[in-house]
């Protein structure tokens, strides 16, 4: 507490600037670590679905209900938007506020529409009688796909979160690993994303 | 600040991960949905453009090398890996044989 309230006053002196940059960074890399967790939460998930994706009980198999042209549409706007929340990190480092929310913008807009195009192809699955109550492999399928979507609707909320911070405190040491630690949570999701979408979708029509 | 540009890439880097993720992801669903290769190639070619992919968002845009945080950062996600071939490939392993065994399904 001390030594944040004295670097207000004392921004240019280098040790404390540097001692803030570690605390930053030990800030992110705990936030790494977090990923790491959920990247076996994300693995044990993908481990149950490869375990039940022959137990369709009757119902449909994975080529019977994957419509990969949406798929396709959703992977480029998640793709897209890990790169535009790469430019907000530019705009961050080169202190341009203004640039760094429109990018912040642009990244929520394209995963907003993400998680649209999963509600629709979700909403169909289930208006077809396919819900995740069908067979062991829908639910499966819908558990580990859902939690991506889950988690990629808490990275918008977060997104709007870092937005409405950056217009009441601005850019500064509080702000900033913030912008970092979604920056890792964004493109972790991406991640898991090219994961679902040639493991569970492309292998799942083969 | 000073290796921030190191840290957080350039827009040379992003513009270059954008190129190479949307080239790895029209790979995999081209052959697929074309049909263009048998059942066992078009496997290899999703897996191997999977993890291409992987490996362009760790490193071009989450910057992840074995220097950041005196390698801990490198070394967290080697341990990571490690145990997801363990909880994934022994969840497989042993699921196999029971269905083997049980004559379930």
């Amino acid at each position: 507490m001390a030594s944040e309230s004295m670097s207000q006053h004392g921004d240019h002196a280098h040790p404390e600037t540097h001692a803030h940059h570690d605390t930053g960074s030990i800030k992110v890399f705990g936030f790494w670590v977090y990923l790491m967790s959920d990247l076996v939460i994300f693995g044990s998930l993908f481990a149950t679905y490869a375990v039940l994706l022959r137990g369709t009980a009757g119902g449909p198999s994975g080529a019977d209900i994957f419509d990969l042209p949406l798929i396709l549409a959703g992977t480029f706007l998640l793709l897209i938007s890990s790169f535009t929340y790469g430019m907000a990190v530019l705009a961050m480092t080169a202190e341009k506020v203004k640039q760094l929310s429109a990018w912040l913008i642009v990244t929520f807009l394209l995963g907003a529409g993400f998680i649209a195009l999963e509600i629709y192809e979700f909403q169909h699955l289930i208006h077809e009688g396919y819900g995740p109550d069908r067979s062991a492999f829908l639910s499966a399928f819908f558990t580990l796909v859902g939690t991506h979507g889950l988690h990629v609707f808490f990275g918008l909320i977060w997104i709007l979160v870092v937005l409405v911070q950056l217009k009441t405190k601005g850019l500064n040491d509080m702000t900033r690993p913030r912008i970092l630690c979604l920056s890792l949570f964004w493109h972790f999701l991406d991640i898991v994303w090219i994961c679902v979408f040639s493991f569970v979708y492309l292998m799942g029509v083969l | 600040m000073k290796d921030a540009p190191a840290s957080h890439g350039s827009v040379k880097s992003y513009v270059t991960g954008l190129i190479l993720s949307i080239v790895l992801t029209i790979i995999p669903f081209a052959v697929v949905m074309g049909d263009m290769l048998d059942t066992a190639p078009t496997i290899w070619v999703i897996v191997a453009t999977a993890v291409m992919q992987i490996l362009v968002q760790l490193i071009m845009f989450m910057h992840m090398d074995t220097k950041q945080e005196e390698g801990w950062n490198f070394m967290s996600f080697v341990f990571t890996v490690t145990v997801l071939a363990l909880v994934v490939g022994g969840s497989l392993w042993i699921m196999h044989h029971l269905h083997l065994n049980m004559m379930i399904g």
